[in-house]
């Protein structure tokens, strides 16, 4: 007993573990390998599927979507949220208020406030619309518009871009916009729990030898921060990589996003395995390149971490 | 900081935190509104309805104008049903008068709710997040209690498997997770949305961390008095742990609530929707029902930002201290 007894305490986690963790990513390997359907392998194709992505012009596409979404919500979210804890940080009144309004759209679920948005970029009588008439500016397009945004803004100067520098559509944008309010609140409350860890004394000295509030933040917050950021960094990019519920809601079906501009990765691999098709391997192939990536990432932005650590 | 620096900082929060909630202040006083006014394009922030009255003898019926000439028009009358009464009826202008009323359409809720079955839908998740929770609170106790406490073979190798396996995200073992459970015959049942989230490795990483933090004279005492290992864990371990293990069944709790993608791949027949899928079916077989979807919404929200005001301070500082959160 004595010696079976921890074994007996690790076994329900662990049975569950194997069973729906660890048995079905070994599982994903083979079903990439072979032609699977739902009853079963019904014949080894080697690197086959990994192969078809490489020419899937859709692969490529909602690869590019991801791409934009992760390089304009990740550094998105660390500049609203490093600054509203500093702000939330440098007051006393209200605080509690102020970082319970910042935080509702993080406990919130994503399908609810997908659908609120949806129609806030309603075209007709949307809020978006409604406020831009306000001040003055032409309704827009929102998430049936897929022009890319540099695009919309150089032609309201006159400038005519090359396609390729169009960036994301409207609607990926919207999406965008949606990804960074959700994650503000709670990226805001790790940067709040790091700022209480600079002593005060810093700011004291600085002070003293007459640095400003500005310089203050530049010279003593953000390099004493550097590890929360780093770590919000990685976190907002691995969530980012598999954004999906704001996807399907707000360009899904039954309408669909405007010329395939705003499906993301993790979208594409749920049309793929569940949508008429069901091809389960390919989009497990998928599934995994995604992985490599994310895994990837997460590798160089950890040995990047030791050079900026203060 | 200056009194000039904060009244700055003031004024930035509380315009960015108006920025932030506005959405949802908008969400309530759409689903407030009428669905005819919202098609007509008047969405600001007050539902306000707008009618055409037709006044005799200081009498007021609502009519629609089909067709204005010089000085006189055609309409459409109604009774207080909506119903047309007389149509095409040749009024005088003077006669007819705009009139904007502020009404708030309770209805909205009550129509959204009857539209599908949500009761069902808040029972389903309801069965589904709390028999969760509880198995993993159960589960997580017991193995972080083993992974903090007892030595035996293989210890930290089989933590770090659970970690490493930590970092693979749901959407890479969403498929294979389908065809496993196709295969058990659980596709469509109860058992695929709770029996693989009845084991949460974040949740065993946190309580081993506050497990290993408890002094050893505590055990050593409990010990000495003949108190057996799981009793040391019942009576002394999950006692004076009880703030974390309120964390963590937050934590799960509004995992479980909120979690999508899984639900909508593992369920097929309506009756077994959680919240959340059955409101994405919703919003796309309504989609043109604007206002009953922002009820919809509204009310699917309210449980846990009801839960979130009540209990913020804790909810709040379980998310800053844990600094995890796993997708």
């Amino acid at each position: 007993m004595g010696k079976l007894s921890p074994y007996l305490y690790l076994l329900p986690a662990t049975i569950i573990l194997i069973l729906f963790r660890f048995i079905p990513i070994v599982l994903s390997f083979l079903i990439s390998f072979f032609e699977w359907t739902i009853t079963g392998p019904a014949g080894f194709v080697g690197l086959e599927n990994y192969h078809l992505i490489l020419g899937d012009p859709d692969f490529w596409q909602s690869m590019l979507n991801t791409f934009y979404l992760v390089i304009f919500v990740v550094p998105l979210t660390i500049i609203f949220s490093l600054t509203f804890a500093a702000l939330l940080n440098s007051i006393t009144f209200i605080k509690g208020l102020l970082r319970t309004v910042y935080f509702i759209p993080t406990v919130t679920s994503m399908v609810a406030v997908s659908i609120v948005w949806r129609i806030i970029f309603h075209q007709q009588s949307g809020l978006a619309n409604f406020l831009l008439e306000k001040i003055g500016i032409a309704p827009l397009g929102w998430l049936a518009e897929s022009t890319g945004i540099f695009h919309l803004l150089f032609q309201g100067v006159g400038i005519s871009l090359p396609d390729f520098l169009g960036g994301p559509s409207l609607a990926l944008f919207a999406i965008i916009i949606v990804t960074v309010w959700k994650s503000i609140g709670y990226n805001a409350i790790i940067y709040l729990a790091g700022l209480q860890n600079i002593p005060k004394s810093y700011y004291e000295a600085a002070e003293m030898d007459g640095a400003n509030k500005v310089k203050q933040f530049f010279h003593i917050t953000l390099p004493l921060i550097s590890p929360t950021t780093f770590y919000v960094l990685i976190m907002t990019t691995i969530v980012t990589f598999q954004v999906f519920a704001q996807v399907y809601l707000m360009t899904g079906p039954p309408i669909g996003g405007p010329l395939g501009t705003t499906k993301v990765i993790v979208y594409y691999i749920f049309e793929q395995g569940f949508g008429e098709t069901q091809n389960l391997s390919y989009a497990s192939a998928i599934a995994l390149v995604l992985f490599m990536i994310i895994l990837t990432l997460t590798l160089i932005q950890k040995k990047m971490e030791k050079y900026v650590h203060y | 900081m200056t009194n000039f620096g904060k009244f700055i900082a003031y004024i930035l929060l509380i315009f960015f935190g108006l920025a932030m909630v506005i959405p949802f202040v908008w969400m309530i006083t759409t689903a407030v509104r009428s669905q005819i006014e919202f098609n007509k394009g008047n969405v600001g922030f007050l539902p306000i309805d707008h009618f055409t009255l037709y006044i005799e003898d200081e009498k007021e019926t609502v009519i629609t104008i089909v067709k204005a000439e010089q000085d006189s028009t055609y309409v459409h009358f109604f009774d207080e049903y909506g119903e047309i009464t007389r149509s095409f009826v040749k009024v005088s202008n003077e006669q007819i008068e705009e009139r904007r009323e502020f009404k708030i359409h309770w209805e909205n809720f009550a129509n959204a709710w009857k539209r599908v079955p949500f009761g069902r839908y808040f029972l389903n998740t309801i069965i589904v997040s709390l028999s969760s929770v509880i198995g993993i609170l159960i589960t997580s106790s017991l193995a972080a209690y083993a992974f903090a406490r007892m030595k035996f073979k293989g210890n930290s190798l089989l933590f770090s498997f659970f970690i490493s396996m930590m970092m693979v995200p749901q959407p890479i073992y969403l498929i294979p997770s389908y065809v496993l459970l196709n295969y058990l015959g659980w596709i469509d049942t109860y058992y695929a949305l709770i029996v693989p989230w009845l084991a949460h490795i974040f949740t065993i990483f946190l309580l081993r961390q506050h497990f290993k933090a408890i002094p050893q004279e505590l055990f050593d005492s409990a010990e000495i008095d003949g108190c057996s290992r799981f009793g040391i864990l019942w009576r002394i371990v999950l006692p004076i742990t009880k703030p974390i293990l309120i964390t963590a069944s937050v934590f799960s709790l509004i995992f479980s609530w909120n979690s999508f993608m899984w639900p909508l791949v593992m369920i097929n027949s309506e009756e077994l929707r959680v919240l959340q899928v059955g409101l994405s079916y919703f919003s796309q077989e309504s989609s043109t029902l604007t206002t009953l979807l922002m009820a919809a919404s509204t009310f699917s929200i309210m449980p846990l930002v009801i839960l979130f005001i009540i209990a913020q301070r804790k909810i709040i500082g379980s998310y800053a201290t844990a600094g995890l959160k796993e997708g």
